[in-house]
């Protein structure tokens, strides 16, 4: 029985909850510890804390909120953004984590990822791919292209083989974000969901794009993803967790049913 | 009941997160430490053996900070113990995730992979099928309580007897054993929301009663 998860997901920076248009003009959507304990309780089966702050003041006040998470919420919690090595790592699974998603730091030097891996297990690794399309599809194989940094850095590297090494070298699930949709509200790239679902024999997480249930219903009924990510439908109170649960049951997907 | 909060020594053994184990069973009303000082150990009311990762690397680690002592000895006292996720599958005889690895031999068995056809790791939540309904540690959470799992392998004991709960995924897992006063989940009660505090509280509740585990 594959059971669907349904996850939001809390950009932080500072200490406080944020969501970007395409990563521009951020507004402020409140405090991350009270966001995440009333999702806790909405029925979210998972949630995903990203970093956004690059400087270390950031980082140490990200280990609070993660210790402060940690202390309320009782479902799994995923903390990305910033995690370069083992110690980093260490640092927000010893302050309460579950997982750590790394991105650049691994593409950097993809034996970060089986270096997590071993030391604490590949269900703690996720790895998170942000993809493009390519301007010109030239062949399936090359359809979506890896981008670093928030979406800014090309890289030249096709997402779906990147995503077949980082699930062999231990990443136990793929965040796979589409940097074309992502801040648009017009739905997942399912195309992009389906092939990386299809390359791999681990959990994709699909995100970037969601702005209606049915966006999240798409993204496991076409796209195939074991879990779906979206962050500002949730946030602004447009549509609570369990509107989302009631969306993907009537759809026929089975979800824990929403507290 | 007691007045005080029951005692709980969470083995820690310097693995992966640990932190949340002792902070859900705080939350349920436990005085839950994480701790791997055996007077402490052997002083507290109940223990709890978590455990994330691979099988042979938390059994080298919990040797290498000289905890197997500790959990025979909580074992044999008649105490309520938990074993969680790997710390469930450590207490087997040993796993085929790593041959050269010697198990704790607490619950007689194996650890087996999932069989092939589906994803591995399962990791997703999932419905518990109650097989002994009527254990304590079971009370209150209804046939089809979701819990929240991640694991590639299950344990398979010598008896069957001691299967307390399965889930379905691909083919029947066993989910949850019961021998004597040992409870063992493969899932994580203290990721699984409401239905894991429960029965987190259920434990709690038998260390704090004085007849102990049942």
């Amino acid at each position: 029985m594959k059971v669907a998860r349904v996850i939001p997901c809390l950009d932080v920076t500072d200490g406080r909850v944020v969501k970007g248009i395409n990563f521009v003009g951020l507004r402020d959507a409140g405090d991350p510890v009270e966001l995440a304990a009333r999702y806790d309780a909405e029925g979210a089966d998972e949630l995903v804390f990203l970093d956004i702050t690059a400087s270390s003041d950031g980082r140490d006040t990200m280990v609070n909120v993660v210790r402060r998470v940690a202390e309320q919420v009782f479902i799994p919690f995923t903390v990305g953004g910033g995690i370069r090595s083992v110690e980093d790592a260490r640092r927000m699974l010893r302050a309460g984590a579950d997982k750590v998603s790394v991105n650049t730091a691994a593409f950097e030097r993809p034996d970060l990822i089986a270096e997590i891996a071993a030391e604490f297990g590949a269900q703690c690794v996720v790895c998170a791919i942000d993809a493009r399309a390519t301007p010109a599809k030239v062949s399936p194989a090359t359809s979506w292209e890896v981008f670093l940094h928030g979406g800014r850095t090309p890289t030249g590297r096709d997402a779906v083989s990147w995503a077949q090494q980082a699930a062999s070298l231990g990443a136990g699930e793929i965040l796979l974000t589409s940097m074309d949709r992502d801040g648009t509200r017009e739905g997942f790239e399912t195309d992009l969901t389906n092939a990386i679902v299809e390359a791999v024999n681990v959990p994709v997480i699909a995100s970037g794009g969601v702005g209606t249930l049915q966006h999240l219903v798409n993204g496991v009924v076409v796209g195939h993803a074991d879990a779906v990510l979206a962050a500002s439908i949730f946030h602004f109170g447009e549509f609570t967790i369990a509107d989302a649960k009631r969306a993907l049951l009537a759809a026929g997907v089975i979800v824990r049913p929403p507290s | 009941m007691t007045e005080r909060a029951p005692v709980i020594a969470v083995l820690d053994y310097g693995i992966g997160n640990l932190r949340s184990a002792e902070k859900a069973l705080q939350h349920v009303g436990g005085h839950a430490t994480l701790t791997s000082d055996h007077g402490f150990i052997r002083d507290a009311d109940a223990v709890v053996l978590p455990g994330v990762g691979a099988f042979g690397a938390c059994m080298s680690a919990l040797r290498s900070v000289d905890l197997e002592a500790s959990v025979h000895e909580a074992v044999a006292s008649g105490r309520p113990f938990l074993g969680i996720c790997v710390g469930m599958q450590m207490l087997f005889d040993g796993s085929d995730e790593d041959v050269t690895a010697t198990g704790l031999g607490v619950l007689p068995g194996r650890v087996r992979w999932i069989p092939p056809g589906v994803k591995r790791p399962q990791m997703q939540w999932n419905q518990l099928h109650l097989v002994l309904a009527d254990d304590p540690m079971l009370a209150g959470l209804g046939d089809d309580a979701w819990m929240y799992f991640v694991h590639s392998l299950h344990g398979v004991p010598a008896d069957a007897g001691m299967i307390a709960a399965t889930c379905h995924y691909g083919s029947e897992l066993n989910a949850a054993f019961r021998n004597e006063n040992v409870f063992a989940t493969q899932f994580h009660p203290e990721k699984s929301g409401p239905s894991g505090l429960a029965l987190l509280a259920n434990f709690v509740r038998a260390a704090g009663s004085p007849q102990g585990a049942r």
